[in-house]
């Protein structure tokens, strides 16, 4: 069974895609919430534009948005230079870059789910907490949020699978440099590139096989503990 | 207290343009569905705004159009009772009833909650889940959560439209109970004689968005006021009165009205001494003008026509003065002519026991 023991650089790959796609659902998380807030509840100018450049990750071919993030992002790009000069953040050829890559490409599919179990609550729970005294905010915390909590982990697992296998727009942003922007994906893309390669590319699809697993039924077992909860009525 | 209402709404083809004040006490909004009565509570409770007018609580200016003043929903105060219980369903009953309790000013909170849970004898279901209760329960919870947050005013709208008339009939007493115990002024709307004849104080009569009358809950529905016939069918007499003993055997109860009259209903649940209103549907007055003999009618009650209004639809609603009592009946125009009624004439009422509640 040899064969099965992971080198250090498919170690190294896998580690990183897991931090690429954790770091890109956690942080477009609040973001995912706001956006599905407004696309659900707001009555805006502009409206469908919002939920027209939220969806475009979707139909646009991945190496597209890719290559708009290193319009955008790279080291000379409007945003890339202001956050480089202000903030000394580089996300191009970065892992960052990759976890930006993934949050945006995983991004509609998250707002979409939690958009959903927003238009789904009952707004004359809202109204009635209102009555009793929480403020707008407090109505969120206290009512909005436990309410949509199913659909915000829907959401959360979707965008993460989505990080987990996006490809195209992480190697056209950051490139495919081993140790700082090669996910799990690349390396088996690398793999399959070289002679002899197939036998790592097997490895890895194997672990990419089992995470999903993992993730999969994970959701499954939390999104029942809280359906159980939330969705009796 | 006093809550004063002037408020002007329009609402597609429907211009609400009411004005009214409530004391302490139970205050009724009556009408028919469809008369403005929601849009008017949810005014005054913050859930939505007048095109024009004002809303003060004690000289406090709660809505002002003029000035540009609306203070929102949750920093009124107001506990609110819905149609439906609207209880929080990923919350257990204890944790919907303190909900309210969070948000209530620390000097405010409502020291008795224990008094309340009992008064409404939720106590066993604490720990229940809101989808595991029956709807008289849910109710009863979403009674208590609104009162637990201390609340200034109560506004109950419709609160036992939604349940059937078993459930009803297990709710009333602790409504009554309520309004005889907790001293917040209570804004109670509804559609139903019966409920607002047991409960209210004084009714607010609406119809197409206007106020019709305000009034003692006894003279706004002893009739003529009533719009639809269905209304007028349910019209009748309000009356209090003392319990002043039990026989026992019959399970009947002498109750003595406050003009000295002496009445016999249904003993279930009265204890003497007690202070009850009595509803006497004015359909169930049947008029003699010689005692009569060998009759089962237990109430026979000596009284002088008071006046006599024709509906112009071959009815009649009679109100006779019975020791300054009015009590009220409606019959045909017909036997309005073939007894000679007119103000003055005395006679005898006749009430069957099984119409009294």
């Amino acid at each position: 069974m040899d064969w099965l023991a992971l080198s250090d650089e498919e170690w190294t790959a896998i580690r990183l895609s897991l931090r690429v796609s954790s770091v890109a659902t956690i942080a477009s998380l609040p973001a995912g919430i706001a956006v599905a807030l407004a696309l659900a509840r707001g009555r805006f100018w502009g409206k469908s534009i919002l939920n027209g450049v939220v969806h475009l990750p979707l139909v646009l071919p991945p190496v597209v948005t890719g290559f708009i993030l290193l319009l955008l992002f790279g080291r000379r790009g409007p945003v890339g230079a202001f956050l480089a000069d202000w903030f000394g953040i580089v996300l191009s050829f970065r892992w960052t870059g990759a976890a930006l890559a993934c949050a945006v490409m995983g991004f509609p599919l998250m707002v979409r789910s939690i958009r959903l179990s927003i238009e789904a609550v009952d707004r004359k729970l809202e109204e009635a907490a209102g009555t009793l005294g929480a403020s707008p905010l407090w109505v969120f915390a206290t009512v909005t949020l436990p309410l949509i909590l199913p659909g915000v982990i829907a959401g959360m697992i979707l965008s993460f699978a989505k990080a987990m296998g996006e490809f195209g727009a992480t190697i056209t942003f950051v490139s495919n440099i081993p140790g700082e922007t090669q996910t799990l994906s690349a390396a088996i893309y690398t793999f399959t590139q070289v002679p002899g390669g197939d036998l790592g590319a097997l490895r890895l699809t194997l672990v990419a096989i089992v995470i999903s697993m993992v993730a999969l039924l994970a959701s499954e077992i939390v999104a029942q503990r809280i359906g159980r909860k939330v969705h009796f009525e | 207290m006093s809550l004063v209402v002037e408020v002007r709404q329009r609402l597609g083809g429907f211009t609400l343009d009411a004005a009214f004040t409530a004391e302490s006490g139970v205050t009724a909004l009556f009408g028919r569905s469809g008369s403005g009565k929601t849009s008017l509570v949810r005014i005054v409770a913050g859930l939505a705004r007048p095109d024009e007018g004002h809303v003060r609580l004690q000289g406090e200016r709660l809505v002002d159009t003029k000035a540009g003043l609306f203070v929102p929903a949750h920093r009124r105060r107001f506990g609110y009772v819905f149609q439906e219980a609207r209880l929080f369903p990923h919350l257990s009953v204890k944790q919907n009833l303190d909900y309210g309790r969070w948000f209530a000013p620390k000097g405010a909170r409502a020291e008795q909650s224990g008094r309340i849970i009992d008064l409404l004898g939720i106590g066993g279901l604490l720990a229940r889940a809101p989808a595991n209760l029956s709807g008289g329960e849910k109710q009863r919870v979403a009674i208590g959560r609104a009162l637990l947050s201390a609340p200034r005013l109560l506004l109950m709208d419709e609160p036992l439209a939604a349940l059937d008339e078993e459930r009803k009939g297990e709710i009333l007493p602790y409504l009554e109970r309520l309004r005889d115990e907790v001293g917040i002024p209570i804004l109670y709307v509804s559609h139903s004689v019966a409920e607002v004849a047991r409960i209210a104080d004084r009714v607010v009569l609406m119809n197409a968005g206007r106020v019709e009358t305000i009034g003692a809950a006894s003279q706004v529905l002893a009739g003529p006021g009533l719009h639809s016939a269905a209304e007028r069918r349910e019209a009748g007499s309000v009356l209090s009165g003392r319990v002043e003993a039990r026989g026992e055997a019959h399970g009947l109860a002498h109750v003595r009205l406050a003009g000295g009259a002496l009445l016999l209903v249904p003993a279930s649940g009265l204890s003497v001494g007690e202070s009850v209103r009595l509803r006497i549907p004015a359909r169930d007055v049947m008029l003699a003008l010689t005692r009569p003999e060998g009759i089962s009618a237990l109430n026979v009650i000596e009284g002088i026509v008071d006046k006599v209004e024709r509906d112009g639809e071959g009815m009649a609603s009679v109100g006779i003065s019975c020791h300054g009592d009015l009590v009220h009946a409606r019959i045909t125009a017909f036997s309005v002519e073939r007894l000679g009624l007119r103000p003055g004439l005395p006679l005898h009422v006749i009430v069957k026991t099984v119409a009294l509640e």
